[in-house]
């Protein structure tokens, strides 16, 4: 997955834009999607992710550079005839017309004969589950009928790319959930092409084949949800997928796979050299709490322990939460799952734990 | 509390005791109603005490009617054109005035006598003459001046916009004498339905080019501006603006329409007795005198004529801009009270209908 | 509530089924109790607008119908200075009522005729009785004041007598027009407001030609009212859009703009018209100095039908701009985006998904723009010259010149009506909760 196809559908080269001649809002954007990828910019209010969409649907021009869809430039072709579905955060459903009007009006003003576009609204409401709706009014909708319209007015007219600019924002988490889920069954099924941004890492990390995560108008990493999360390459990434727990200290000795980090409060410990190369930088260790371990046992041979002290236990039904004070932090946290025998830890009590070497990532500072 | 009572009773006193040595004068206005100021409002306030308030109105005999149908009369005296002073009069709309309070003229003429004929009826006290000439622009016509009220109606040798009352009253008059009618057959022919036709018909030929004036003031002011290069107006205005502030403005007094103009006391004037007692101050000889100062409007008694000597400048002699100079009557209109009396509504209504349609 | 309170207070329901307070009172009587007080407040709250609004509004409309379908000059005076209501022409009254219409006029009715007009004179209500009937019969004012003046002096045979003062009262129109305003109630107002008269007969007929006026000023007054209303909105549409869509701080300065025309006086604004546009005016000069036209040809722009449709545009701007604006204000750009991205062209995403939501301010703003348009005054009466006029300066040059009240308020009600019909049209064709002013 990492490597594209051979021809990309969707080609940022070399973007920037900038709306004040001041700062660049994205700054030097390069990406390649092949055709059926569901791809997701994630990143936090004002990364640069709604702009990128907003290139890519042509309601922004790009100040350097170039955009291409199927190996053509896009850059000059007005949104209308770029035939790319997208879908709002607030819908837009046009509330002057009814639900079968919407998915009737990109057929419309593409000129389909009268009969086709009937069958075609049908069959776009009915693969949304809406088939029973069609003469009710936006207004007359609750948020997740409406969201499910906006998706079939999106797709009625068969775009190959479909964009979604946070579709699910205005949801609630239940309703969420599931329309992420059928979101990604119809991208499945019709085997569309989806750029889709969000600032909720779980529906990134559910429906996409690829993340781009953004900050300051650079996207940072470019990985699967997997790779994303287990081998984040930069402590912004590391912090803003997932939770995680971070010591800062310096590199002591540094092999391929290993580095061997003196933390401040002068604990050594192990991790994976991803950012440092050399004795005597500075990083930040970043390690997932589900893989820390507290049972002699399950240690790793050979690797370093560390001192920890509990302050606080958390029942979280599913899992144990674990709050600890380790190496001069208050909230270093460990997650055990919740299984028969499992030891429930209590406040006070000192310990050691240890990790694989493999889970502790050595990164950049911040 | 008591106190504060008292205090307030005091002030309402005086109040309504400063309120009822207040005379309300209803006028047009203007250089006419300066005149008026200046003759009349500042000399009796000096020789009585009794403030002089006025008011002025595009025509005071429409505002005064309205007061009077709505019983409401805020004004004292009105300043009316003869016509409107006998119709308002026959519909009770006015006081009577007793002509005994006129003192004799200055050289000891009686009252009546002193008066031009019919200058004093049951309500009206005329107090001038002045004329509803038509005047041009002398840089408009630098080498073929007009000179007869039909080069007025003359759109080809004298191109340009013309001013006009809006109204029926004059403009007939001066369509017909235009249309080759002589002035003293003039009302016959406006009683007849034929007449009015044609008096309109008249006026057809310029209706395009006319621009609508109500306030006496505005003529002068729509010369100035270029707006149209001639106007009817009345006279002394002109005189007034081309004296004394040096307009190039010419008057041609060739089928002037002359006509009394003078005081009159609403019914149920405020202050029946004060008016009585400025409309005899007013119309004294000395005062009549003084007003032809200021405006060139001729003095409705005899024995003032003599005391009229050269306009406010000191250099200007007032007798040759009167309407009423020899040489200005010879094509000239004496107003018809009595027909405007009876027609002026009829009139004035289609008037109304040719002017919209 | 616990269980214990609930079981003492056992029932809540009255043998009659009704629901009742824990004391057993009626509960709809309580609840009524309880709110009487605050009713009573919000009500006390409001009753100095509900008088105004009665004083001010409802009263005067009232007076103004009724002055339309009565008027009582022909039939009674009232002595200004006693403050008394005379009767007048009673005699020819009561020959009225005792004869149908359309019978000739006997000795009787002349000797009615003869003493009432001597009566009238002699307390000067002639000229009111002559100026009303002279409402109906053009050109019959000076019948009634000459006549009178000699009625006094007449003798038996009356119908002689007044035929030799003049031979016009054997028309039958002026009979019938006396019989007319003999009634308390009349519908003549309406026909003149109309350019309709009774002809001898009691028919109802068209006026002369030369004297139909209304008819046409109503014509020109709604057709100037619906194509100023068209350009304000083509002017204040692209405005309204500019405000809407503008950041806070421009759109602001620019809606300081667009009332500016309200801080201003309105003799101000319309003599700034007349400064602007006459024949040597600012726009013509730069005309001629520009070279566009020679300085003979100067465009006549002002007292006429061009100077009141631009000052009256100019001045009904905001009135259009605001309703609009405060629907367009709420338009999130995301639904012409998203008819973009649907594939519609620039044109077509503002006409079936932009326009279409406009429609409650653009039916509002032109309602209002209309509705002013319709009664305005100064402005046509300043700068419209003869062509400019509208119904509304007609409607006050019987208000204050020729003071014909009955005649005014026929009209002004009849333009009433119009506006209301218009509402009514409005309210069916796009629905008045639709309306929205801001």
């Amino acid at each position: 997955m990492n490597a594209p196809a051979a021809k990309p559908f969707v080609e940022f080269d070399r973007v920037q834009k900038s709306y004040d001649g001041e700062t660049l809002v994205v700054k030097d954007l390069n990406l390649q999607m092949p055709k059926g990828e569901f791809l997701t910019m994630l990143g936090p209010s004002g990364s640069g992710k709604t702009t990128c969409l907003m290139m890519l649907a042509g309601f922004e021009t790009a100040t350097h550079g170039e955009i291409k869809l199927d190996g053509k430039p896009i850059n000059n072709i007005p949104p209308h005839k770029r035939g790319i579905g997208m879908v709002f955060q607030n819908y837009a459903l046009f509330p002057h017309m009814t639900v079968a009007e919407n998915l009737a009006f990109p057929l419309d003003v593409r000129g389909e004969p009268k009969s086709d576009r009937e069958a075609r609204v049908r069959m776009a409401l009915d693969m949304v589950q809406m088939g029973a709706f069609g003469a009710r009014r936006p207004a007359q909708l609750s948020g997740g009928q409406r969201q499910r319209v906006a998706l079939a007015r999106a797709l009625v007219f068969e775009p190959e790319l479909v964009l979604m600019d946070e579709p699910l924002g205005a949801l609630d988490k239940q309703l969420r959930e599931h329309m992420q889920f059928e979101i990604k069954h119809l991208h499945e099924r019709l085997g569309i092409t989806v750029v889709y941004v969000t600032h909720d890492q779980t529906e990134a990390l559910t429906m996409s084949d690829r993340v781009a995560v953004f900050n300051d108008g650079r996207i940072q990493q470019l990985a699967p949800p997997d790779e994303l999360y287990e081998r984040p390459q930069n402590s912004f990434v590391a912090g803003f997928i997932g939770e995680n727990n971070r010591l800062e200290g310096t590199v002591e000795a540094i092999e391929a796979d290993k580095a061997v980090v003196r933390l401040k409060s002068g604990e050594i410990i192990d991790a994976t050299p991803v950012n440092v190369t050399q004795v005597g930088q500075d990083t930040l260790v970043s390690i997932r709490p589900e893989r820390v371990e507290f049972k002699p046992e399950y240690f790793d041979p050979g690797a370093h322990t560390i001192e920890a002290e509990v302050l606080e236990f958390i029942y979280m039904g599913d899992s144990f939460r674990t709050r600890m004070r380790v190496a001069g932090h208050d909230d270093f946290v460990m997650k055990c799952r919740n299984m028969l025998g499992q030891q429930r830890l209590e406040p006070g009590r000192k310990l050691q734990i240890s990790w694989h070497p493999q889970d502790a990532r050595a990164l950049d500072p911040m | 509390m008591k106190k504060t009572l008292i205090l307030t009773t005091a002030l309402i006193g005086l109040a309504v005791g400063a309120s009822a040595q207040e005379l309300t004068v209803m006028s047009w206005g203007g250089a006419y109603g300066k005149s008026q100021v200046e003759a009349y409002h500042k000399p009796f306030t000096e020789e009585t005490g009794i403030k002089v308030i006025s008011v002025d109105a595009d025509n005071p005999a429409t505002p005064i009617k309205a007061q009077v149908e709505a019983g409401n009369v805020t004004v004292d005296v009105a300043d009316v054109e003869y016509a409107d002073g006998v119709r308002l009069c026959d519909e009770g709309l006015l006081e009577e005035i007793d002509p005994s309070i006129l003192p004799d003229g200055s050289d000891g003429t009686p009252a009546m006598d002193d008066f031009l004929p019919g200058a004093v009826t049951d309500c009206l006290v005329t107090s001038i003459v002045f004329s509803t000439i038509y005047a041009y622009d002398s840089t408009a016509f630098p080498d073929n001046p007009p000179s007869t009220i039909a080069d007025f109606f003359d759109l080809e040798t004298y191109p340009g916009k013309r001013g006009l009352r809006k109204g029926a009253k004059a403009n007939l008059e001066m369509a017909l004498m235009a249309d080759g009618v002589a002035p003293e057959e003039v009302y016959g022919m406006l009683e007849t339905d034929e007449g009015v036709d044609r008096a309109f018909a008249k006026l057809d030929e310029i209706k395009d080019q006319v621009v609508w004036w109500e306030a006496g003031a505005q003529p002068p002011q729509l010369l100035a501006d270029g707006e149209v290069a001639m106007t009817t107006a009345y006279n002394g205005r002109i005189f007034n603006a081309a004296v004394g502030e040096d307009q190039p403005f010419v008057t041609v007094f060739d089928g002037q329409i002359y006509e009394y103009d003078g005081y009159v006391i609403p019914k149920g004037a405020p202050n029946l007795d004060l008016a009585l007692q400025f409309i005899a101050f007013a119309t004294e000889t000395e005062q009549l005198a003084e007003q032809a100062k200021w405006i060139s409007y001729g003095p409705a008694r005899k024995s003032s004529g003599p005391l009229v000597g050269l306009y406010q400048d000191g250099k200007t002699e007032m007798g040759p801009h009167m309407p009423t100079a020899e040489d200005n009557l010879k094509k000239a209109l004496a107003s018809d009270f009595e027909f405007w009396a009876d027609r002026d509504t009829e009139l004035n209504e289609r008037f109304n209908a040719w002017l919209a349609g | 509530m616990t269980d214990a309170v609930a079981a003492a207070a056992p029932t809540t329901r009255a043998t009659d089924g009704r629901l009742t307070t824990a004391d057993g009172k009626p509960l709809k009587a309580a609840l009524a109790r309880a709110q009487a007080r605050n009713k009573r407040r919000a009500f006390f709250l409001v009753v100095p607008l509900l008088l105004f609004v009665v004083v001010t509004f409802l009263v005067p409309i009232g007076q103004m119908l009724s002055m339309s379908v009565n008027n009582s000059a022909f039939y009674s005076w009232k002595d200004r200075d006693t403050g008394d209501t005379i009767p007048l022409m009673v005699d020819l009254r009561g020959w009225f009522n005792e004869n149908e219409p359309g019978t000739e006029p006997d000795e009787a009715a002349y000797a009615a005729l003869a003493a009432g007009l001597a009566h009238a004179r002699d307390i000067k209500a002639i000229g009111q009785i002559g100026t009303r009937i002279n409402y109906e019969v053009s050109g019959t004012r000076s019948l009634f004041t000459g006549t009178s003046r000699k009625a006094e002096r007449m003798e038996p045979p009356y119908k002689e007598a007044i035929l030799d003062a003049d031979e016009e009262w054997a028309d039958p129109e002026i009979w019938a027009a006396m019989r007319s305003a003999s009634k308390a109630f009349t519908l003549d107002f309406y026909l003149a407001a109309l350019d309709r008269t009774r002809d001898a007969d009691g028919n109802i007929v068209k006026v002369d030609e030369e004297r139909a006026v209304y008819i046409l000023l109503f014509q020109r007054t709604f057709v100037l009212s619906a194509l100023i209303t068209l350009m304000t909105l083509i002017l204040g549409f692209p405005i309204a859009h500019l405000l809407a869509t503008l950041p806070l701080r421009h759109s602001n300065l620019l809606m300081i703009l667009v009332l500016l025309p309200f801080w201003t006086s309105l003799l101000v604004r319309t003599t700034s018209w007349i400064v602007l546009l006459q024949s040597q005016g600012v726009v013509n000069d730069l005309w001629v100095a520009s070279g566009l036209i020679d300085d003979g040809n100067r465009l006549q722009m002002i007292y006429n039908r061009t100077g009141t449709i631009i000052a009256m545009t100019h001045i009904l701007l905001p009135f259009m701009v605001l309703p609009l604006y405060s629907v367009m204000r709420p338009i999130d750009p995301s639904y012409v985006r998203a008819a973009r991205s649907l594939g519609a062209t620039s044109w077509t995403a503002f006409r079936r998904v932009y326009l279409p939501q406009t429609v409650p301010g653009i039916g509002a703003g032109g309602l209002l723009v209309f509705i002013l348009a319709v009664g305005y005054y100064i402005t046509p009466a300043l700068v419209g010259g003869s062509s400019g006029q509208l119904i509304s300066n007609l409607i006050a040059f019987h208000m204050q010149k020729s003071l014909n009240w009955s005649l005014a308020a026929a009209l002004a009600s009849l333009l009433l009506g119009a506006v209301l019909l218009l509402y009514w049209l409005y309210d069916r064709l796009v629905g008045i909760d639709n309306l929205k002013l801001g």
